[in-house]
């Protein structure tokens, strides 16, 4: 815990110098008979200037779809991106802006993502990691969390994760995994020992493209758990969430 | 006749062969042709997009107050990480870490003891969707207009506390001020739920934190 807060102290402290530091900021040249610059990042904040045409404007910096820009006279104001990509650059091109569309979807190489669900009864967190191989096979990295009414789990596993149209708005997915799972029984109940096992998984799930980078997605699960004990234990899991590709 | 139909139909099918091949062989002199006599002299300028600064992300840190049931209301620290999808959703990943006292029972009796000292520890991350309802200004003076947003969010996450992982819902209600461009200040109220079992029957604790921060945008 301490180790963790001082590491998000030391990303404070070079976020900060980063935003104390000059940079050299890109310039572009309104093309449109005006742009609009709205006091904030957010189609509610008003208006309160308007650049002209022909005039040379500074981009400071942009969040989620909006560009802080900087005008000849000083004023400072954010434009949406739907304006800013009918500026052009210095040498008269259209300034490329990289919205996130669902080509850039489909281009997509690392995704990340969150999960809430139901596995064999209890309640389940998972975060993942993943890695397109190829555009349709996609190597995952999963971390979980089951809380039950009786026992806890620990869960850790690399899937293979195969899409089937990885180019469509909608795609089912087929996953094969093996890991690990660490069991440790509620305190309130007869002490038991915590318990390792090796697990397989095979999967079936649903990925949907919403808006900008961000993906819906749908799994479910059946799990293996290799235990010490004469059967082997089969767990159904059952979860959803969302995930961001990059 | 005939064979004088066969030459020319013959003789007519090799010119346009030998036609198709020419314009062909012309095509491909075309391509590799001699290099043009005025080289034009362009100098791009581009705008490189790794320069303009994307700030989605948020990392901050907060402190305040954190009221556990049946265990006092205690001081809580924490940090939070946030990433803006959109003007309007963000998810945000956030823990933090309390120390409860002892209940009114264990005062009261004198030696009982619930909890021992490290289960009396708390701590919780959260994973949670947000969403900024109602974005605005706020005025300070007569020259000073700041960006702010009040926020609803809500998710899931892990309590640890009195000897075991809780799986635990949070809803909340927060207030953004943006003194800087790239610097916010929170003040959020957040409600922690879930099932404790400590005091013999199982029951759904509300566990209320209200607190102040600081984020940075990169």
């Amino acid at each position: 815990m301490r180790i963790g807060v001082s590491i998000i102290v030391l990303g404070l402290g070079l976020s900060a110098a980063t935003g104390w530091t000059q940079q050299r900021h890109p310039e572009v040249t309104v093309q449109d008979p005006f742009i609009e610059l709205h006091t904030g990042p957010g189609r509610g904040y008003p208006i309160f200037y308007v650049a002209e045409r022909g005039e040379t404007v500074t981009v400071l910096r942009r969040r989620t779809d909006w560009f802080q820009i900087e005008i000849p006279r000083g004023e400072r104001g954010w434009v949406h991106l739907e304006q800013m990509a009918r500026t052009l650059d210095p040498d008269g091109e259209a300034f490329e802006v990289p919205g996130f569309s669902l080509e850039d979807y489909t281009d997509r190489r690392w995704e990340v993502g969150m999960q809430y669900g139901d596995f064999g009864g209890a309640n389940v967190i998972s975060a993942f990691g993943g890695y397109g191989v190829t555009e349709n096979l996609q190597l995952e990295l999963w971390v979980g969390q089951a809380l039950g009414r009786f026992s806890n789990s620990n869960m850790l596993n690399v899937n293979i994760s195969h899409l089937m149209f990885p180019d469509k708005r909608v795609t089912p997915i087929f996953t094969l995994g093996a890991g690990t799972i660490n069991t440790s029984p509620k305190a309130t109940l007869v002490a038991t020992n915590d318990r390792q096992d090796a697990m397989a998984l095979a999967g079936l799930g649903v990925r949907t493209y919403l808006t900008r980078r961000f993906v819906f997605r749908t799994e479910y699960k059946a799990y293996v758990v290799f235990t010490s004990r004469d059967d082997n234990e089969e767990v159904r899991e059952w979860k959803a969430g969302f995930s961001f590709f990059f | 006749m005939e064979s004088r139909f066969l030459v020319l139909f013959l003789m007519a099918i090799t010119a346009l062969g030998l036609g198709a091949c020419s314009r062909q062989r012309a095509v491909a002199a075309d391509e590799s042709g001699q290099p043009p006599v005025i080289e034009p002299e362009v100098h791009r300028r581009e705008i490189e997009q790794a320069r303009i600064d994307t700030e989605d992300f948020e990392v901050g840190v907060y402190a305040g107050q954190l009221s556990v049931e049946d265990f006092g209301v205690n001081s809580v620290v924490g940090a939070h990480f946030t990433y803006h999808v959109t003007e309007g959703f963000f998810v945000d990943v956030s823990g933090g870490r309390s120390d409860t006292e002892r209940t009114s029972f264990e005062r009261l009796s004198g030696a009982a003891q619930l909890l021992t000292d490290s289960e009396r520890e708390y701590s919780y991350y959260n994973l949670s969707l947000g969403y900024n309802i109602l974005p605005g200004e706020s005025f300070i003076g007569r020259n000073r207009a700041l960006n702010t947003a009040l926020y609803v969010i809500g998710g899931v996450g892990k309590t640890d506390f009195a000897g075991d992982d809780r799986f635990t819902l949070n809803v909340g209600i927060g207030f953004r001020l943006m003194p800087l461009d790239w610097l916010a200040v929170h003040a959020d109220l957040r409600d922690y739920i879930y099932d404790i079992d400590l005091l013999g029957q199982e029951k759904t604790s509300h566990n209320l934190e209200a607190r102040i921060g600081v984020s940075f945008f990169f």
